[in-house]
């Protein structure tokens, strides 16, 4: 069988990873960063999604099939808000009417 | 051993590790489908914080932040329940997955519980959109608009969690009597994937609306 089966120790070791970013997350939320608030805590939510799919939801030990659709559906979410906000924070800019 | 003869090969797989390799796939292909799912509403809340800043953080500051860390807290003990489960189940540990499937389930329920309060906090407050909506400051209609999100986000993510609790009260008397081995898992398996899944939805949903505009 070419089953995974990871020790306990790692899967407490990434729950122990994921409450010290959630207290990280919660902490910096409170100071003032500017717009480098909203980034911060958008990599902290990546860096912990990342951690859930890579050993809970054991993608590391998955077959490379299986690892190439978990990155496609990221890749075709990021097209949707890159394509679609592209279009929205331009509008205007040409100073043509309609557009 | 000879994994050909085992009774729970479907006829159509070679062997027990194409099976479950198999299902793991067909899992993820459905996870796509729910992150674009969801992809939809976290467009909507890109594009219209994008549009009204100011009414996103005046909607957002009236989210009870230590009730969003303390239910993000519980699903990632219930993720931690979970994958402890699946490693029972891999194992062949009966006793151990009926135990962890209880515990995530237990914390799905704490999870629903606070969420209740929390949604009965906005009722109290005139804060679910629509006629009723009452807002005391500038911006109303936009400030709507967030808790239209705020609705719709965690609504859609509080449905999937009602549907996480029926499928382990499905799969639990199952797990009672040790169908789960170390050759045949993979519905602990995909049901943990789900599982996770969920946890990482909520993981985004946290930051975008409780800690957006706490400084």
């Amino acid at each position: 069988m070419s089953m995974h089966v990871s020790p306990i120790r790692n899967y407490v070791g990434v729950f122990v990873t994921l409450l010290a970013l959630t207290l990280i997350t919660v902490v910096v939320a409170f100071q003032d960063l500017g717009p480098l608030n909203t980034l911060v805590a958008l990599g902290i939510a990546i860096t912990k999604a990342t951690i859930v799919i890579l050993f809970f939801m054991h993608a590391k030990y998955s077959t490379r099939l299986t690892k190439l659709v978990i990155v496609s559906a990221f890749v075709w979410l990021l097209f949707l808000f890159v394509f679609t906000m592209s279009d929205f924070v331009t509008r205007g800019m040409m100073g043509v009417s309609g557009k | 051993m000879s994994t050909e003869a085992h009774p729970l090969l479907a006829h159509h797989f070679e062997t027990l590790d194409q099976q479950r390799e198999s299902s793991t796939l067909a899992m993820w292909i459905f996870l796509v489908t729910e992150i674009m799912f969801f992809g939809g509403l976290f467009m909507a809340y890109l594009l219209y914080r994008w549009k009204f800043p100011l009414a996103f953080h005046a909607g957002s500051h009236h989210l009870d932040i230590r009730l969003g860390a303390f239910n993000t807290i519980v699903l990632i003990c219930s993720s931690l329940t979970m994958a402890l489960g699946v490693r029972a189940a891999q194992t062949g540990e009966r006793k151990k997955l009926t135990g962890f499937m209880v515990l995530t389930l237990i914390l799905g329920f704490v999870f629903l519980g606070v969420k209740a309060i929390e949604y009965h906090d906005k009722f109290a407050h005139h804060l679910i959109p629509g006629l009723h909506f009452q807002w005391d400051g500038p911006g109303g209609r936009e400030v709507q608009l967030f808790y239209s999100l705020y609705f719709a986000m965690t609504g859609l993510h509080a449905l999937h969690m009602i549907i996480g609790a029926g499928l382990i009260l499905w799969l639990l008397p199952s797990c009672v009597r040790g169908k789960y081995t170390a050759d045949y898992y993979h519905p602990i398996e995909c049901f943990g994937l789900y599982w996770h899944f969920v946890d990482i939805v909520w993981i985004f949903l946290f930051p975008l609306l409780y800690l957006l505009g706490r400084h």
